[in-house]
């Protein structure tokens, strides 16, 4: 889960890192007061989960109160790159000498993390990373050991810094590290890292992704969620605990397990090349156990988005048997009722499928179609997606 | 032959007496798994019954190898105690350790991999290898089950299949039933895995059971860009590749932790593409896939046994 700027700035306090005054805002009265409060020239800052936003205007000096809330009128409600900005941050001014650039990530390829350090900060890393790629330290972290004193300073001689400054830098890279581990991040990114007319070092503006799988040690990450900006039905989805992913298309999808759903979402896409170009309407990964009500509860979703027209049901029986998931397709369809309009092509295979594909046929629902495989059955919801 | 597992393996369940442990312990069982016992600390000196079989239940892994033998764990614990079910596997110095558990922490996944590197024996060879986390493990059809792929899809045979995603290797193994499967092994769909794809194909490449090779992708990282360099410079049997979620969006983590486009990275294009310049065929659907594995795969090979 990627978290906004105001919210990595909160963690970056908690575990010591030096930062500026920073208080998030809803309203443009909300951005006067905050102003106020942390007095001087302060920098309304839009917040939004993609870059780019100063250029496109979301980024402004405000020098009084009354200006910060004129700057906070504008950009609230602005479009950037398809988000829409619901809160800004307004930030305490800073007095900026120098740039630099520090990020720790985990590496999936060397299966450990990596930091990366530049003297040369404020401008996008990857654009860095092409022109300048000797300004850009890349120095290995290794999981058993972390960034201890000795790392950071290794990182910050890399990085080039001068002699009088690597101290303060590491010092804070140090704390960077523990942002990183105690809250079981992915990225801790620090763009740019300042030096500030007084000779301090301060972590201007942060990107933090947190792990969430690992939410059952940080029951307060839970607030980090960012409930507004969710769509319904995937807010819905959630609290249903089943793994929904909306996208824009007319044929619903339920399967099992990850990778045969994400393989149905290809097969119906390229069905649909033949029926008016239809598209899969959703991501839904039952699991293992498909039990009636993960069924019903899966379906109603589906079957509450507008775009949809028709569902196709994946299943390869492993350890859930087909004849289970058969039952919780006739249960579910009970369940809804009247509320289960469009079709459902079903295809089973795998551990007790004849059984279950039976269990469909007595059942004689007039909305279920059996397919006999994958193919053939996303070829026929797309068909029905386009009727 | 085979890879990874044989009929030999001894393999004992960390989380025997939990729900999914004892289910699929007695699923193993049934495969032919040779399973000769389980941990749990707090049980320890009990034994658990699925059958005919009763199974002494130790304190520590450490206890279970030395009074049993047993080469190969498999850990059904919670993700909250997978870091040091693993953990306690790798410094009891087993040599394969398969995790199904999904939901690890990737950082305690890291921790463990990175333990696990540092292990080495006299010959400087890494002493435990690592399958998963968040994988159906590995089947050799017909000798041994670690892990909770179903053993009745197929039987013995010549085709090797690599896989991140679970049902897509059951689905694969379906297509291809007639051919039969010397290994197949999912390898999870977690950002930081042990067995990588690369493994996976070295091992299939030295194995002379193996005829032809399956490998299954999907979104996120460059572990298929990386598998399709091995290919083009270390395997001479036929591959043929599968890469789910070309429709994915950017952005979004499509059920597997690791499966998510970030950027312009980790696209199912990006796979396919470089998998196609390393000489391997790439199928748009698992049925095409199939059938392209049907075009390479060498003649008069003898019928599965199922």
């Amino acid at each position: 889960m990627d978290l906004y700027e105001y919210q990595a700035r909160d963690l970056f306090e908690a575990h010591a890192v030096p930062v500026l005054a920073g208080i998030v805002a809803y309203t443009p009265e909300e951005a006067k007061a905050a102003a106020e409060k942390i007095g001087g020239v302060v920098v309304v800052k839009a917040q939004v989960k993609v870059g780019g936003r100063g250029k496109a205007g979301g980024v402004k000096v405000a020098k009084t109160p009354d200006e910060a809330f004129e700057y906070a009128t504008n950009i609230l409600g602005m479009d950037i790159k398809g988000h829409t900005v619901n809160k800004v941050m307004i930030a305490q001014g800073a007095d900026i000498a120098e740039e630099y650039y520090f990020s720790v990530l985990l590496d999936r390829a060397n299966r450990n993390y990596l930091a990366m350090c530049s003297v040369e900060g404020g401008m996008e890393i990857e654009q860095l990373a092409v022109e300048r790629p000797d300004a850009l330290a890349k120095i290995a972290v290794d999981p058993a050991v972390g960034i201890d004193q000795a790392k950071a300073d290794e990182i910050v001689a890399a990085a080039g810094f001068a002699e009088e400054l690597r101290g303060k830098v590491a010092e804070t890279i140090v704390k960077l590290w523990d942002v990183f581990i105690k809250e079981d991040a992915t990225l801790v990114e620090v763009n740019p890292l300042v030096k500030t007319g007084a000779g301090d070092i301060v972590a201007l503006d942060g990107k933090v992704s947190i792990d969430e799988n690992a939410a059952f040690r940080h029951p307060e990450h839970a607030e980090l969620e960012d409930k507004d900006a969710a769509d319904p039905l995937e807010a819905k989805a959630k609290e249903l605990d089943l793994n929904y992913v909306k996208l824009d298309g007319q044929v619903g999808i339920i399967g099992n397990g990850a990778g045969l759903v994400m393989s149905t979402l290809d097969v119906v896409a390229y069905a649909g090349e033949n029926h008016g170009n239809v598209k899969p309407a959703n991501f839904l990964d039952i699991g293992g156990g498909a039990s009636a009500e993960v069924m019903a509860n899966g379906l109603d979703i589906i079957l509450n988005d507008k775009q949809v027209k028709s569902v196709f049901v994946n299943v390869f029986g492993g350890i859930t048997a087909c004849d289970a998931v058969a039952n919780g397709i006739v249960k579910a369809l009970e369940i809804l009722g009247d509320k289960a309009t469009k079709p459902l092509v079903v295809r089973l295979d795998g551990n007790s499928v004849e059984e279950g594909r039976r269990i469909l046929r007595d059942a004689k629902h007039p909305l279920v179609t059996l397919a006999a495989g994958m193919d053939e059955g996303a070829d026929k919801a797309a068909e029905l997606a386009n009727a | 032959m085979s890879i990874f597992i044989n009929k030999d393996s001894k393999v004992i369940v960390q989380g025997i007496t939990g729900g999914e442990g004892s289910k699929h312990t007695a699923r193993m069982l049934h495969a032919g798994t040779n399973v000769v016992g389980g941990v749990n600390a707090r049980k320890a000196g009990t034994s658990v019954t699925h059958g005919e079989k009763t199974l002494p239940v130790y304190g520590t892994v450490k206890e279970a190898i030395a009074e049993t033998g047993a080469d190969v764990s498999i850990v059904f614990v919670p993700p909250a105690f997978t870091k040091d079910a693993v953990v306690e596997a790798i410094e009891a110095e087993i040599g394969l350790v398969v995790v199904i558990t999904e939901g690890v922490p990737v950082q305690d996944s890291a921790e463990f991999w990175a333990l696990a590197q540092s292990k080495k024996d006299a010959d400087g060879n890494q002493i435990t290898r690592i399958i998963g986390p968040n994988c159906p493990g590995i089947i050799t059809p017909g000798e041994s089950l670690v892990g909770i792929t179903p053993a009745n899809i197929t039987g013995k045979g010549g085709v090797g299949l690599v896989s991140k995603s679970g049902t897509l290797t059951y689905q694969m193994m379906y297509e291809l039933r007639d051919l039969g499967f010397s290994t197949a092994i999912g390898i999870g769909g977690d950002p930081v895995i042990g067995t990588t794809h690369i493994d996976a194909l070295a091992a299939f490449e030295a194995d002379p059971d193996t005829k032809a090779i399956v490998m299954i992708g999907e979104i996120g990282g460059d572990a298929e860009e990386r598998a399709a360099e091995f290919i083009k410079n270390n395997v001479t049997k036929p591959v043929v590749g599968y890469v789910a979620g070309f429709t994915a969006p950017e952005g979004k983590t499509m059920g597997h932790a690791g499966a998510i486009v970030s950027g312009s990275a980790g696209t199912a294009q990006a796979k396919k593409e470089a998998l196609e310049a390393a000489g391997v065929k790439v199928g748009k659907t698992p049925s095409e896939t199939a059938h392209l594995l049907r075009e390479v795969y060498p003649e008069h090979e003898e019928p599965s046994n199922l």
